[in-house]
């Protein structure tokens, strides 16, 4: 029965041409345009460390003064640590794997003669790095706990910054110059590119580049290295040393807790860290607002996903439903104009649920054949994407599941909005039709 | 035109008129929001600068090994940029209007204002404000075009040196922009009048506005209440890396550009170059406000869209129940209906369907705002947008319905004897 009712369908669609193409065209602009944005928003929403993401949390501190007021220039100082909070927190080792870290752009200046220096985004950060994000050695070893507490001038390179320095040579051992400095290599890992870059400071692109070397962080503060990032002050003076005092926040910190339990125990540990601090006239704000966020929380809260492109989310979706509306009120015009037809059905011994099979599979047709060309407005709509210069933008592209998605989603949405029309139709009282003919 | 009978007939279809006017009415709601958001970030987009922007050209120059005495250098490139053919004027800067990028200081008018300050821990009180500050060499104001209103243009002797790690020397004369003044000095004219920056008022020692600009945009848009708040310091600029900013005629722009990049190369061969190192004002300023024109882009063309989407379905529907009708519209005119009164029929059947759609819109328009406000923290939607968008929606209907409604006029009384 599926093949004549498309044959129906078919021969009923090509009738009537104009009317098709017109739901054909509004199916596929408004299926178009919502999965350009649905694409945007699951490259912008997607889980950086998929497996690992639900054992990684983020301590949030709010170290700031009670009447602190923001002038709303600047980042929320809150976002980041200060010295002595993370140092804190890395001592009293509570959780299974941490570390502390911000982020760092040094001249990494080649041994070789002929290549050209160039500027490259790194990490200072404690020794539990590696392990907590589970990087994988290629050559060599993360340095040790021991090379922490000495500042040592250790380096661990990416697998691509290690080709393009010494070749296929191996590293471990040699000298790099990044910055002023020389740093011997201890280990090279595999090359990671978190999409979005999770760890990273508010102020950095979430969607493009990587870390190129990692350094320890009592090395980057011994050598005084720039951090490249969001640093905030407050209060008064910090003296001769602000990055050690406690009125500065520049630090990220990341911990890894496996059990819910070990979750809550870890959350009450901040709470009690923040209670004292409050107590020794540091901290301004209540011990409530220290905050332990899951990785896709912080994200979340991060605003991951710009408020411009939600809007322009809603809009598409929007769009797409007074597609939908269209269709339903051009759908029952349709059918119902075809009363003669349906009652001649039934006077031969249709049932009502093939007539509204029937017209369910003719709006399956038109579905499919808005898909396509949905398909069509969502290549061109992505590939408008692609040419912003925002970070995500060259991520936005169309996978399988995406284009299989698309064809389904206007199929499904095309066929519910034909089920009001063919409900309609198979009720079409045949004797009264009949007489007519 | 009596309106009953138009009702009485569309009762007959109810729910493909609900549909109509449910449809007309969303669109009303999406497109009269929509449009209000493009006229705002069109507003955005157009926020002066304060610079003469035709012609102006910003060259950065960062290099591999850091000089700790830089200055010396940067004035002497700027001479060399002076003398390079096309060049009107060139300047060393620390950094321009809406770049991205902005140093942003506390500055007081006195030291009452400041106390206010310091009791009310922010600076959003009478007499202060925390404008962008800019620092530039000799030459400055000419070669960013600024537009002076009152006052005048810095001396060659109120240059200072400015300090490593973008800290101001010590300038004794300042420039601001007359948002800036009006602030400051609410009812009295603002040459002549001093301001503290941090340290200066615990030394006493404050810079005094010998000149007011039309406009001098900050490197950084926020707040609306804080834009084009800025002041210009003569104090030249001794940081890591350098700015310049160079003049031409607009039709000698391209060349004069490339040409300074290439000095700067010479005179630096470890100067590290990036496709952002060497940019026209006007680039620039595009490259600044990208997000909010592909906003615009995305809003004009969904609310285009939307409204060719409702008008094919109003054409369309239309269309069909001409068809449908065409044995009743043949007895009209068999009894004496002229081709006009059919066409007016269903232009005013049309007219209040979507009419009544575009009311219920105006409603719908006033909760999507809302929400939008809730969510999104979008301003309160002005009241003139509504009739707008239900007059708008009005017409659109109707030209949609023009073509269906004149074949309807063009059926023949002879319809009317027919059986089929």
């Amino acid at each position: 029965m599926f093949r004549y009712y498309m044959q129906l369908a078919v021969h009923s669609l090509w009738r009537h041409r104009t009317m098709t193409g017109l739901m054909v065209l509004a199916i596929g602009l408004g299926i178009g345009a919502s999965m350009t944005m649905l694409t945007v928003l699951r490259v912008m929403g997607a889980d950086p460390m998929p497996g690992r993401s639900g054992h990684l949390y983020r301590p949030y501190l709010d170290p700031l003064p009670a009447d602190y007021k923001g002038s709303g220039l600047g980042p929320d100082p809150s976002i980041n640590l200060t010295w002595p909070d993370a140092m804190a927190l890395l001592h009293a080792d509570k959780a299974a794997q941490q570390a502390a870290m911000a982020g760092t752009s040094l001249l990494v200046t080649p041994a070789r003669a002929g290549m050209r220096s160039r500027e490259e985004q790194g990490r200072m950060t404690t020794h539990g790095f590696f392990d907590l994000f589970g990087l994988r050695f290629v050559q060599g070893a993360p340095w040790s706990a021991n090379d922490d507490a000495q500042a040592a001038q250790v380096a661990v390179l990416s697998q691509s910054l290690a080709r393009r320095l010494y070749g296929g040579a191996d590293p471990v051992g040699r000298t790099v110059r990044l910055g002023e400095h020389d740093f011997r290599v201890v280990g090279v890992i595999q090359d990671w590119a978190p999409r979005p870059m999770f760890y990273v400071d508010a102020a950095a692109q979430r969607f493009r580049g990587a870390d190129a070397f990692f350094v320890p962080l009592s090395a980057g503060m011994a050598l005084d290295l720039d951090v490249d990032g969001n640093v905030s002050s407050w209060g008064s003076g910090s003296g001769s040393d602000p990055r050690h005092s406690g009125n500065e926040s520049w630090l990220q910190f990341w911990v890894r807790l496996d059990t819910p339990a070990q979750a809550d125990a870890y959350r009450r540990f901040l709470h009690n860290y923040a209670a004292e601090q409050k107590a020794a006239g540091r901290f301004g704000r209540p011990p409530s607002r220290a905050h332990l966020y899951s990785l896709m929380g912080w994200l979340a809260a991060r605003d991951i996903v710009p408020g411009d492109v939600r809007l322009q989310t809603l809009l598409a979706l929007a769009f797409f439903g007074v597609c939908l509306l269209n269709i339903v009120a051009l759908l029952l015009a349709k059918y119902l104009r075809r009363s003669a037809e349906i009652s001649v059905r039934r006077a031969l011994g249709a049932r009502r649920r093939d007539i509204f099979a029937q017209f369910c599979a003719e709006s399956a047709l038109i579905g499919a054949t808005g898909g396509l060309l949905g398909l069509a407005v969502a290549g061109f709509g992505l590939w408008s994407v692609r040419q912003r210069p925002d970070d995500y933008a060259h991520l936005a592209r169309m996978d399988l599941p995406m284009l299989l998605a698309t064809l389904a989603a206007a199929i499904a949405a095309s066929v519910l909005a034909g089920v009001l029309p063919a409900w309609r139709a198979s009720h079409v009282a045949p004797a009264l039709q009949l007489k007519s003919l | 035109m009596p309106v009953h009978p138009m009702i009485a007939s569309l009762r007959r279809h109810r729910l493909t008129t609900c549909l109509l006017v449910l449809q007309v009415a969303v669109t009303c709601a999406v497109v009269a929001n929509a449009a209000f958001l493009i006229v705002q970030r069109v507003h955005r987009v157009d926020v002066p600068s304060g610079l003469a922007e035709s012609g102006l050209s910003i060259l950065t120059l960062h290099r591999l090994h850091a000089d700790p005495h830089p200055l010396g250098q940067y004035l002497a490139d700027v001479d060399a940029l002076r003398g390079l053919a096309g060049v009107q004027a060139a300047a060393l800067v620390d950094g321009v209007p809406l770049s991205n990028g902005e140093s942003a200081y506390g500055i007081c008018a006195g030291a009452e204002a400041f106390q206010r300050a310091r009791a009310a821990r922010t600076m959003q009180v009478p007499g202060c404000a925390q404008p962008a500050v800019y620092s530039g060499g000799p030459g400055v104001v000419r070669a960013l075009g600024l537009d002076l209103v009152a006052g005048r243009d810095f001396r060659n002797d109120e240059y200072v040196p400015g300090k490593a790690n973008f800290a101001l020397g010590d300038a004794d004369a300042v420039i601001i922009s007359r948002a800036l003044a009006q602030r400051l000095y609410p009812d009295k004219p603002a040459v002549g009048q001093m301001l503290y920056m941090g340290a200066d008022l615990h030394s006493g020692h404050g810079k005094r506005v010998v000149g007011v600009v039309a406009h001098l945009q900050r490197g950084m848009l926020r707040k609306a209440s804080d834009y084009d708040q800025a002041m210009l310091v003569p104090s030249e600029p001794a940081n890591g890396w350098a700015v310049y900013a160079v003049r031409s005629r607009p039709q000698d722009q391209a060349r004069v550009l490339a040409a300074a990049s290439k000095l700067l190369d010479a005179r630096h061969p470890d100067r590290l170059g990036s496709d952002r190192s060497a940019r026209t004002y006007a680039q620039m300023r595009a490259d600044y406000f990208s997000r909010d024109t592909t906003m615009i882009g995305l809003l004009t063309a969904s609310a285009l869209g939307l409204l060719f989407v409702t008008a094919l379905g109003i054409g369309g529907l239309a269309s069909f129940w001409v068809q449908q009708r065409r044995r009743s519209i043949g007895i009209r005119r068999a009894v004496g209906a002229s081709r006009n009164q059919i066409l007016r029929y269903f232009m005013a059947e049309n007219l209040l369907i979507v009419g009544t759609g575009a009311v219920l819109g105006a409603g719908l328009a006033v909760l999507l705002n809302l929400l939008l406000m809730r969510h999104y923290e979008l301003p309160r939607l002005p009241g003139a947008y509504l009739p707008l968008g239900a007059v708008a929606l009005c017409v659109l209907g109707q030209l949609a319905v023009m073509a269906p409604a004149r074949r309807a006029a063009a059926v023949p009384p002879v319809v009317a004897t027919r059986s089929g």
